[in-house]
């Protein structure tokens, strides 16, 4: 008899969808259907029964072909590559458990590692900004009890974080909020006319990069003060009954994405829309919040935060202290100015984000990539090590984009033999001691 | 495991009443024993010119969880500098107001503590809370759920109906593995979801249509139907502002008529914290004034309070509530950068960097509150002390904290080291009390007093055959104190030994072991109730963002628990 498995967690997107119905077969082997789930988080799941799925390590040969090892060749080439790098980055950790996290951040400690998550080219000019003028935020739920003015800027949850609105932003009647989409006023800010704007009330067409012009005249606009005719494209008048609007609501929310984290200004652009938001506190409640990408990253700034202090980039090269400096700690950074010895990648994929001569030098180095599929790191790597998927074939917390932590669930079994991330790195240190205590 | 005696220290336990005479304590198995008890094989310390305490205990500080971590995060300028390991077993340490795990336990344990209390866990936000718990070395610890704003709670309580409040008390002790109720800014907070506020215990909370008076009313009927181990532990409304000490004692006076009932030893059945936060008078930040007399002639007198006192430390620190509103207001004052969360159903926090300068009146006036509060208790088994770490400064200077209040010669130099001194003394009492704690009275504000108000005073809090054998050896020598109030500030920054669980912790200021620490929680067994039951459902289905399913905290975050049962059945 197929088994349904319920409160399954998602491990695609920031959203962290908690409500999913998963059928599995008798024997815990095989998926058979995905509920409730959008069709990006659907895949995530039916992807571990893709064919060809690669189950042992893999190591790369002279010739550039790729050749199966076992886990333990793997995890002393590893351990051994760890110990003999002066420094090494340690990147990804955005698609795993924090209790994964942990073990890797004992490793780094050891071998003098620098932890970065894609924050690094994601959300990190947003944590900048906070650093300097902090954030009123609160949690999703809060958005769907009272909510009744939303701002999507930046950002197309339509097609980044497809249940979003239908969870928390634009749709569900909570407890304030009864009429649901009817009680809500949504804008949306973007330079294209996105998905997202095609469910908004209003769309608000801005030139590319104007944002922080932008929202410095929606300050500007709440003090009362004087406009020029218009601000990256928009008119002055658009602009003063906007905010008069949002003074008028009794719960104002911002989400913002990629469209202010990396566009001209960058963390500039954050500063400016969280100064906004605590202006706005001054005629009613407002929040904003960053739509964080992956689905754990948000836990990998929190995990690093309570063992080191910083949310990313944490240089623990020094093996006696923590640094964080971005431009100087940064992935992109240190792989440009080949400051990094070794590249040990988990449960991200910098070749197919990274800047591309941050890949080439990267390709140059020791290499080792752990992740359940064949992606575009694992081909410039030394060595391939697959693993279980997390969230579907093993559990772990995640934090969810507004850092509420929720525990995804195994609903499968992963084939035969493979390690989880947790198995493998407890391995990998256990074989990093016997190194260093031998050297 | 290994048999100690400890010989020749001087011992200092409100529990037995011994007040550093000499006396041998012997460990065996991880409890204290009668010396008789002991093989050949015991090893000896020499604790000769030492004091010997209990392992001493937290009662309130935020060390771990969402706004604890945020603070961190948002801070980068708190490591700056202040990131580094020593050599042998620790891992790197980081922080100065907001220490890292690691170095949250190895602080505390350096100090000669072995417990602390988290002092606010947002239910949602449990399981964060709990990973923090779990990575944090040495300590014991526990966190209470704050309640004070939860719209269960809120409705049930709206119509007085104690027994499905307490079901519901009960079923998120257990899910959330807390400890006790936490009420912070009762009403307020839930208003600041809004942008609004409590200020007074009259008034009413928007839509709710209740006020903080009831609602703190409700918890302590709730908490004495279940019997809890700890009383309610209150953050009252307005904190911080002048004129703020009437509304402290009006919460306070909420306790008349109710007695405590427990099976914990516990008499108390409110516990106010950072009480000196609380005790303000005038009407302005010109003509602010302690009012910690006034306070502590009522807790004096009414026997069925206890309370921390929240002692300002004069240093650069961060601030972090569930008093959301509060923090908005502070952002205002001092525009370093704010910090809020607003937590759906349940509370909110917020977090502001705030420096308590020494050339700024009403920082000194504070610190003389904090430090009058302790001087005018006269049951020290009833008055704790802390330091709202990190909100009224990081527990890291309990040290000194204890050197003021031991000595009028600290107290009287730093009254001098103020910029405004006559302004601050003309504010307060502080320059005219002589009043000097000692080691015993020290004993119990730390260990034996917060013990027994958690309900732990059976197995901790002093130094009695048949306890834990958590215990702290100072190099302080009671038959010859220093002149010098440094050396006793020195003497609480590092013990000589501190024993957890019977195991060798720390050595001369020195971690040695990583220690078998421990989750403590209570589980509380209650009627089966439908009605709560069916809300729960409700609730989860409209209302949270999370299922139901995934909200409790899984066994796997507190794999070492200290669970202490409660029958509410009867």
């Amino acid at each position: 008899m197929p088994k349904v498995v319920t409160d399954v967690t998602c491990p695609f997107c920031g959203t962290l969808c908690d409500d999913l119905e998963v059928t599995v077969s008798d024997d815990n082997k095989k998926i058979l259907s995905v509920r409730n789930a959008c069709a990006i988080g659907s895949e995530k799941f039916n992807h571990t029964s893709l064919p060809g799925r690669v189950t042992r390590p893999r190591k790369r040969q002279p010739d550039g072909t790729f050749k199966e090892i076992t886990y333990d060749e793997a995890i002393d080439w590893t351990a051994n590559m760890l110990v003999k790098s002066k420094k090494t980055l340690m990147y990804g950790w955005a698609s795993t458990s924090c209790q994964a996290m942990s073990v890797g951040h004992e490793i780094a400690e050891k071998v003098g590692g620098v932890v970065d998550n894609c924050a690094t080219v994601c959300h990190g000019s947003s944590l900048i900004a906070i650093q300097d003028v902090g954030i009123p935020s609160c949690t999703l739920g809060e958005v769907k009890n009272r909510a009744d003015r939303v701002i999507f800027w930046g950002c197309n949850p339509a097609h980044a974080h497809p249940r979003h609105m239908s969870r928390y932003s634009i749709f569900p009647r909570g407890f304030f909020t009864v009429k649901g989409h009817k009680g809500r006023k949504i804008y949306c800010v973007d330079c294209r006319h996105t998905d997202t704007a095609r469910v908004a009330d209003e769309f608000i067409q801005i030139q590319q990069g104007y944002d922080y012009e932008l929202l410095d005249a929606f300050r500007t606009a709440a003090r009362g003060e004087a406009l020029p005719d218009t601000i990256g494209g928009v008119p002055k008048e658009k602009v003063y009954k906007i905010v008069e609007d949002l003074k008028a609501g009794r719960f104002g929310v911002i989400f913002f994405g990629m469209g202010l984290t990396h566009t001209l200004g960058r963390n500039h652009n954050i500063d400016e829309a969280i100064s906004f938001t605590r202006d706005m506190n001054d005629f009613t409640k407002f929040s904003i919040i960053a739509m964080r990408g992956h689905w754990n990253v948000t836990g990998s700034g929190q995990v690093l935060s309570w063992q080191y202090g910083f949310p990313y980039a944490v240089d623990l090269s020094r093996r006696n202290k923590a640094r964080y400096q971005t431009g100087e700690t940064t992935s992109v950074d240190l792989l440009v100015r080949n400051e990094v010895e070794a590249c040990f990648n988990i449960a991200t994929d910098p070749g197919a984000h990274f800047p591309i001569d941050a890949v080439v030098s990267m390709s140059k180095k020791p290499t080792v990539t752990v992740d359940p599929h064949i992606n575009m790191s694992t081909e410039i790597s030394d060595i391939h090590i697959p693993v279980a998927m997390v969230g579907v074939e093993t559990g772990g917390c995640a934090y969810r984009m507004d850092n509420v932590p929720i525990e995804t669930r195994k609903v499968v079994d992963a084939p035969d033999g493979m390690l989880t991330d947790v198995e493998l790195l407890t391995k990998i240190n256990e074989r990093v001691d016997q190194l260093m205590g031998a050297k | 495991m290994s048999e100690y005696i400890i010989r020749n220290g001087h011992v200092f336990d409100p529990v037995q009443g011994i007040k550093g005479d000499k006396k041998d304590i012997a460990v065996k198995d991880g409890k204290i024993v009668e010396t008789s008890a002991l093989s050949a094989s015991a090893k000896q310390i020499d604790a000769k010119g030492k004091s010997i305490m209990a392992g001493a205990m937290e009662v309130h500080a935020h060390v771990a969880g969402p706004k604890v971590n945020l603070g961190r995060w948002y801070r980068p300028e708190d490591k700056l500098f202040d990131s580094h390991k020593t050599p042998g077993m620790t891992r790197i340490e980081g922080g100065k107001s907001i220490p890292t795990v690691f170095k949250t336990g190895y602080s505390y344990a350096r100090m000669g503590y072995t417990f602390a209390m988290e002092a606010a866990m947002p239910p949602l936000y449990a399981r964060h809370v709990h990973e923090e718990i779990h990575d944090t070395p040495i300590i014991d610890e526990a966190a209470l759920p704050v309640f004070g704003n939860n719209w269960f709670m809120l409705e049930y309580l709206k119509n007085h109906e104690i027994e499905n409040n307490a079901a519901y008390v009960a079923w998120t002790l257990n899910q959330t593995k807390g400890y006790g109720i936490k009420i912070v800014n009762p009403g307020g907070t839930e208003a600041w979801a809004w942008g609004l506020n409590c200020l007074t215990v009259n008034d009413p909370v928007p839509y709710f249509e209740i006020t903080p008076a009831e609602i703190i009313k409700g918890l302590i009927e709730t908490n004495e139907y279940l019997g809890l181990p700890h009383s309610i532990h209150i953050h009252g409304n307005n904190l911080g502002n002048p004129g703020n000490y009437n509304v402290t004692l009006d919460t306070l006076k909420l306790v008349e008529g109710y007695k405590a009932k427990n099976n914990f030893g516990r008499k108390q059945v409110m516990h106010a914290t950072h009480v000196q936060f609380h005790a303000y008078g005038g009407d302005n930040w010109g003509n602010f004034e302690s009012k910690a007399k006034e306070i502590m002639d009522y807790v004096n007198m009414e026997k069925s309070i206890t309370m921390d006192t929240g002692n300002v430390t004069l240093d650069e620190t961060t601030t972090m509530t569930a008093d959301g509103p509060f923090e908005h207001h502070l952002g205002g004052l001092n525009h370093l950068k704010w910090a809020n969360v607003d937590v759906e159903l349940e509370t909110a926090a917020g977090v502001v960097p705030y420096i308590y300068s020494p050339n700024i009146t009403v920082c000194g006036i504070q610190w003389a509150i904090g430090l009058e509060l302790a001087l005018y208790a006269k049951d020290p088994m009833r008055c704790f002390i802390t330091t709202d770490h990190p909100n009224a400064g990081p527990f890291t200077r309990y040290p000194r904290v204890i050197k003021w209040l031991m000595s009028k010669k600290a107290r009287d130099a730093q009254i001098k080291a103020f910029k405004n001194s006559d302004k601050v003394v003309a504010a307060t009492n502080i320059a005219t009390m002589d009043r000097e704690i000692t080691l015993y009275e020290l004993a119990a504000m730390t260990r034996a007093g917060p013990a027994a108000s958690l309900g732990l005073g059976k197995d901790y809090g002093g130094l009695k055959p048949g306890m834990n054998a958590d215990i702290a050896i100072y190099n302080i020598n009671p038959d010859n104190m220093p002149s010098d109030p440094e050396e006793i500030e020195k003497a609480f920054s590092g013990v000589a030994y501190l024993f957890k669980d019977g195991k060798i912790c720390v050595k001369d200021g020195t971690v040695v072991d990583n220690g078998n620490k421990r989750t403590f929680w209570v589980d509380v067994k209650v009627k089966p109730n439908k009605q709560v039951a069916h809300d729960v459902k409700e609730k989860f289905l409209k209302y949270y963002s999370v299922n139901e399913g995934n909200y409790p905290v899984p066994d796997s975050f507190a794999p070492h628990p200290y669970v202490i049962a409660v029958d509410a059945t009867q």
